[in-house]
């Protein structure tokens, strides 16, 4: 049943707060000149506390999550969300603090993000950290200015950024806010960088590589300490995007790798829930050469305490307005505390275990063209599923009915209607050989009754949404008696 | 292990389900100078016991503004936040979700940003809202970039009286792309008109104004976009507080092409200023440009009523390098607590909050300014947040007062408004308090 819009459900001065007398006699048309007050009254509806809870309570039931079932979606490690991280929702000494309040009262903050930075430069073998990007992409983009003031300040313009076609669509469209060409190379037949390839590419117009690591077919890419030599010789910067981190926690740090920029997605590998798109964090880590470009202020700590550093060398300003996600960071600082390092070697032990277990267990009806160093994910090929006219989305979209999340899917773009698939490490064995049965009795479907799959999902909310009539009709805000 | 739920048995039977004996097995590919042979130099795991009272520890070293009276604004305000706010943007149906993907089993998500969109337009006066950007400043910086793509003029106007962090955030987003930027300066609180009307040319591709600016002062909107829109390609940007359009004309009815602002004050609490998220509004002729998500409403195969993720073909994950920007997670669960709280609220309560607040805003400014001393630094008319200049300098009036129990306000004599502080006043707070603080400035200046 669809839910009305809570505009629907406004009723003339029902009202759903209580506010405490103002006590001062005041007139606001007394205070202002006439024509800059406002006349209409915006249509903010009008319910009761009741009302308020029953909608969204009512509406969140139509979501999926990961406290209801399996989430697989590819490149997003949507691991379980420990419940200890959300003490900071209810500490005042964490939600109730201003930024720019005075930094000797915000000394225990500044302390956990001190920790922070810490073991992130550990967990990466960075020299050193900035957690100011809120999000992947702007940790993508705070990297990718680096690389552009860098060069800058040789006093060069270098106008290439080197990716391979598998990249995710944000390295790209960062490489593109700072009008840098991208240059894109193919894959070789193991899925990873072609060395020769990106040889031909290389020279002295070339300002950095960006590359996943392992990559978004789950593929470590053997070579990054080649690659990175090779990068290195014409003083281009090597980035990582860290989405799959997870993979390598405990074993293998980017900075070891040769990387000179790393972005950290803590709402991916550290556990902080992803809140339905947001907020997540997307702190870097960067290696000696360019530490003196971070964002400021990064926190330092002195005889007389924690403080707030603002004179780097080279950095290229601010890129938040304040310090980042700090309720994000508390979050990650806890997980990280709890686990150790015994605690984030077991998740990257588990989240390879398990991506390679389903793998197995998918294979061979779900061909896997890429399965060499397989690492936390794997993406499988529906291409042989259009025999009987199932496309990869109609596999997805039945996935819904048997109560699974759909894997990410048509990403990467170099596999062929691609299904790529993250169990991450805290998934029971129990709910892999669940989920792959259901896959195989989908495979199966799709055989004997592909309409099952054409008209799915069924047993959801809703049945498939018309996204062309979404665009056609575009009605992206409620249109009252208009 | 923690949050692992495979026992060791069932490893080794993956294991050897996989084919292999070992996890290192699963690595064999990898340069074996690659994997660390030692664990990582980390403390010993902590338990959940112990966590939580080291947390809560380190977090009393802190000082809070609930333990204070705050005066502390700037884009940040110590606004008051409903407790079913927390609620529902606690349930896990909303908070462990990812990005609404699979349009199907999100229509939570979906359907709650719709509704987030239309609360936006209806307080900007605006045609669509995105379904939120990471804060006030990257959403003023992707406005810039919006109207760079759009008209490919090279010169940029931006009020000099914009958050000193934002102007920050803009030169950090924009430089890579060689605008030219002019800073409009101020005279008594507000933007030189003369100054914008000399500056405007045809190579202008935007003017950024905020209003309330980061004195406080509410813009003449309306003089300003007359100068702006002489120009016609060029774009005239507002960035605003969202509380302050319950009293004041939107600027969507100044004809803007972009409002934007921080959204933090909509039920949000402080963070130590993340996560915060920004607003993105704009006109329809410019709805195919906005950077980030936007929901749609449409059918299902039943005819039924469904929402979706919609014009994603200005996204990255599907146009790449030709996308709008390189946004992709938001701050969805922010926008969530926004939208609770405007409807909780509703059209009486956002008033009253802002009418409060902008009271109590006044009468404090009038009492602090008959104190010895004490001048207000412009004459222009303000909302809830006001700049006076002390007669002493204003960051002693801070420690002294943090003795007292205050947060008395900002020292904004770095950014260059000289010997002047910075008061922010929220429903929050009451006459009483308002009167005690007052009291206490008058002696604390006595006693110098």
């Amino acid at each position: 049943m669809a839910t009305k819009t809570i505009f629907e459900k406004s009723v003339p001065n029902r009202k759903g707060y209580t506010l405490p007398k103002c006590k001062i006699e005041m007139k606001i048309n007394s205070l202002f000149p006439e024509k800059l007050l406002r006349k209409d009254i915006p249509r903010i509806p009008e319910v009761s506390e009741l009302d308020t809870l029953r909608h969204y309570i009512e509406i969140s039931d139509k979501n999926h999550f990961i406290e209801k079932g399996f989430y697989p979606l590819g490149s997003c490690t949507m691991k379980y969300n420990p419940k200890i991280n959300d003490i900071v929702n209810i500490i005042e000494g964490c939600t109730d603090l201003h930024p720019m309040q005075p930094e000797d009262t915000i000394q225990g903050a500044l302390e956990i993000m001190y920790d922070l930075q810490n073991d992130l430069k550990e967990i990466s073998g960075m020299s050193a950290v900035s957690l100011q990007p809120v999000a992947g992409a702007h940790g993508e983009f705070t990297g990718v200015n680096i690389i552009y003031n860098y060069h800058k300040n040789k006093g060069q313009y270098r106008s290439k950024i080197i990716m391979p076609d598998s990249s995710h669509g944000t390295n790209p469209a960062t490489s593109a806010l700072h009008g840098m060409e991208v240059v894109e190379i193919k894959s070789n037949a193991q899925g990873k960088v072609d060395i020769d390839t990106l040889k031909e590419v290389l020279d002295d117009d070339v300002a950095g590589f960006m590359l996943t690591n392992p990559n978004t077919l789950g593929v470590f890419e053997t070579e990054v300490k080649e690659i990175a030599d090779l990068i290195h010789s014409v003083d281009a910067l090597m980035y990582m995007d860290g989405a799959n981190l997870n993979a390598m926690l405990g074993y293998i740090r980017p900075g070891d790798m040769g990387f000179d920029i790393v972005h950290f997605n803590l709402h991916k590998t550290f556990s902080t829930p992803h809140g339905g798109g947001g907020p997540g964090a997307g702190g870097i880590g960067v290696s000696d050469k360019v530490k003196d470009y971070l964002p400021v202020p990064i926190v330092k700590h002195s005889e007389d305490g924690f403080y707030l550093e603002y004179n780097l060398k080279h950095t290229i300003g601010r890129v938040h307005s304040f310090f980042g996600n700090f309720a994000v960071m508390v979050r990650a600082y806890i997980y990280i505390k709890m686990l150790g390092s015994i605690g984030l070697r077991r998740v990257a032990e588990n989240a390879v275990i398990n991506a390679n277990y389903l793998m197995k267990k998918l294979l061979p009806e779900y061909p896997v063209p890429y399965q060499n160093n397989i690492m936390h994910e794997f993406v499988a090929c529906g291409e042989k599923f259009k025999e009987y006219d199932v496309k990869t989305l109609d596999i997805a979209k039945r996935l819904l009915d048997y109560g699974y999340h759909a894997p990410t899917i048509y990403f990467p773009l170099i596999v062929h209607e691609a299904l790529m698939i993250e169990p991450t490490e805290t998934e029971s064995k129990e709910t892999l050989d669940s989920f792959a049965e259901v896959m195989h009795k989908i495979a199966d479907e799709a055989k004997r009754n592909p309409e099952l799959l054409k008209n799915a999902p069924q047993k959801t909310p809703v049945t498939r949404l018309d996204e062309t009539n979404a665009i056609k009709n575009l009605n992206i805000k409620y249109p009252f008696n208009e | 292990m923690p949050f692992i739920s495979n026992t060791d048995e069932q490893r080794l039977q993956m294991l050897k389900d996989i084919g292999v004996t070992s996890f290192k097995d699963l690595l064999s590919g990898i340069p074996e100078d690659l994997v660390l042979t030692e664990p990582l130099h980390l403390n010993e795991p902590l338990s959940e016991l112990e966590i939580t009272r080291r947390v809560k520890e380190i977090s009393s070293r802190n000082i809070n503004t609930s333990e204070v009276v705050s005066f502390l604004g700037a884009g940040i305000y110590d606004h008051f936040v409903p407790a079913a706010v927390g609620y529902v943007i606690g349930r896990p149906e909303f908070y462990s979700a990812y990005t609404p993907y699979q349009a199907e089993v999100s229509q939570g998500t979906l359907q709650f940003i719709y509704e987030y969109q239309t609360l936006i337009c209806e307080l900007t006066g605006m045609d669509a809202s995105n379904a939120s950007m990471y804060d006030g400043a990257t959403a003023c910086a992707e406005a810039i970039l919006l109207a760079l793509r759009h008209n490919k003029k090279k010169k940029v106007l931006i009020s000099s009286l914009l958050h000193p962090h934002y102007k920050e955030v803009i030169e950090t987003y924009i430089t890579p792309l060689e605008p030219e930027i002019v800073y409009i300066p101020q005279k008594n609180g507000r933007i030189d008109l003369e100054v914008l009307q000399k500056e405007m040319s045809d190579d202008v591709s935007a003017a950024l104004i905020p209003s309330p600016n980061f004195l406080g002062v509410i813009e003449d909107l309306e003089s300003i976009e007359t100068i702006i829109h002489e120009n016609k390609r060029a774009l005239f940007i507002v960035s605003t507080d969202p509380l302050s359009l319950m009293l004041f004309n939107p600027p969507g009815k100044y004809n803007a092409d972009v409002v934007v602002g921080e959204g933090q004050v909509l039920g949000n609490k402080q963070n130590l200023g993340g996560p915060l998220f920004g607003f993105f509004a704009v006109n329809q002729k410019l709805v195919r440009k906005m950077p980030g998500r936007i929901v749609g409403a449409t059918v299902d195969t039943n005819g039924q009523k469904g929402y979706v993720l919609t014009l994603q073909a200005r996204e990255q994950h599907i146009r790449r390098d030709k996308a709008t920007s390189n946004i992709c997670t938001n701050q969805s669960l922010c926008a969530l607590a926004a939208t609770v709280y405007m409807v909780l609220m509703g059209k009486r309560g956002l008033r009253a909050v802002a009418e409060q607040s902008t009271i109590k805003a006044h009468y404090l400014h009038d009492r602090i300014c008959q104190l010895d001393g004490f001048e207000p630094a412009n004459t222009s008319p303000f909302f809830k947040e006001f700049a006076v200049q002390t007669p002493i300098p204003p960051d002693k009036i801070i420690s002294k007062m943090k003795k007292k129990g205050y947060f008395a306000g900002i020292d904004i004599s770095k950014y260059g408004y000289d010997n002047q502080l910075l008061i922010a006043v929220t429903e929050k707070r009451s006459k009483a308090e308002l009167d005690a603080f007052v009291h206490e400035l008058e002696n604390m200046v006595k006693e110098v």
